[in-house]
């Protein structure tokens, strides 16, 4: 292993398989509440301050 | 690794939006404002729900609404910004449990989340211009998420899956929701000439295939990168 790589083994050793997977768990939620909010969000202001984005990515819009 | 997370998705999300923002100012959104002209030339029959009697869903004076221009724009920007952070979130996050190995393999996952989040439902709901007559909205949601999260899962297992039966599962996980069907309107029709219906739904397509492209290469250059500093 080269030397240059050795810190970001340690780093990715350091953190268990499980925990590795409770934070990509938790990010993945966070991220997809955040599309949730812009592009499915029934909340009229929402909807309509993202209308463009909604038609543009082809979310279900009307 | 949370920050690595943050760091990857803020910055990714941030380059994706700005792109998605320009694609979307030269080409669909003209698009948009095209078929709102016939929207708002039409008789005022509310096109979107199948009661007669039933008081428009949608279109309430009292909400606020970006007036066009700058404002517009803006607010699209904002929304783009917020969609691309959320979905460069869900690719970071899979980056920790599977590091891409170079931009090829981020290309492939950007291409992965095209087919999940884009591909996939238009294939059942394509691309709507402003009015076009649609299924209930609340339907039509539910079909699209259950078709992302099955087209997700089945290409997961068709990737990854050690196990030949489980690459199997995953492909008919890929085929179920169209079997299904989605949720189609009594009567399919549009207030905007096909030729814009049509045209509206090759620009969303590339539009689309461009953004996922780039949060796939930008999400797994900076993740790499920060892995090796």
């Amino acid at each position: 292993m080269p030397i240059t790589t050795a810190h970001s083994h340690s780093a990715a050793v350091s953190s268990t398989r499980s925990q590795r997977l409770v934070v990509a768990i938790g990010a993945s939620l966070l991220g997809l509440c955040l599309v949730y909010f812009a592009g499915f969000s029934h909340i009229e202001a929402v909807h309509n301050a993202a209308h463009d984005t909604r038609h543009s990515a082809a979310f279900p819009c009307h | 690794m949370i920050k690595h997370i943050a760091r990857t998705a803020g910055f990714t999300g941030l380059l994706a939006a700005l792109l998605l923002t320009l694609l979307q100012s030269l080409w669909v959104t003209p698009l948009i404002i095209k078929a709102e002209t016939y929207e708002s030339a039409a008789p005022v029959v509310e096109t979107h729900s199948h009661d007669a009697g039933a008081a428009a869903h949608h279109h309430d004076a009292e909400a606020w609404a970006p007036e066009d221009g700058w404002q517009r724009l803006l607010s699209t920007t904002g929304g783009n910004l917020v969609v691309a952070v959320g979905f460069a979130l869900v690719l970071a996050a899979l980056y920790t449990l599977r590091a891409p190995g170079g931009l090829a393999a981020g290309a492939l996952w950007g291409l992965a989340g095209f087919a999940v989040f884009c591909l996939a439902p238009t294939l059942g709901l394509p691309p709507e211009l402003p009015g076009t007559a649609a299924a209930d909205l609340a339907q039509r949601q539910f079909w699209w998420i259950g078709t992302a999260a099955a087209t997700a899962v089945g290409l997961g297992l068709i990737a990854f899956a050690r196990n030949g039966l489980l690459k199997v599962l995953g492909a008919v996980l890929l085929i179920i929701p169209h079997v299904i069907g989605a949720p189609q309107p009594d009567v399919h029709e549009a207030l905007a000439p096909e030729a814009l219906e049509a045209e509206f739904k090759v620009a969303s397509l590339l539009t689309n295939a461009a953004f996922w492209l780039a949060l796939g290469l930008v999400s797994s250059w900076l993740y790499r990168r920060q892995s090796q500093a």
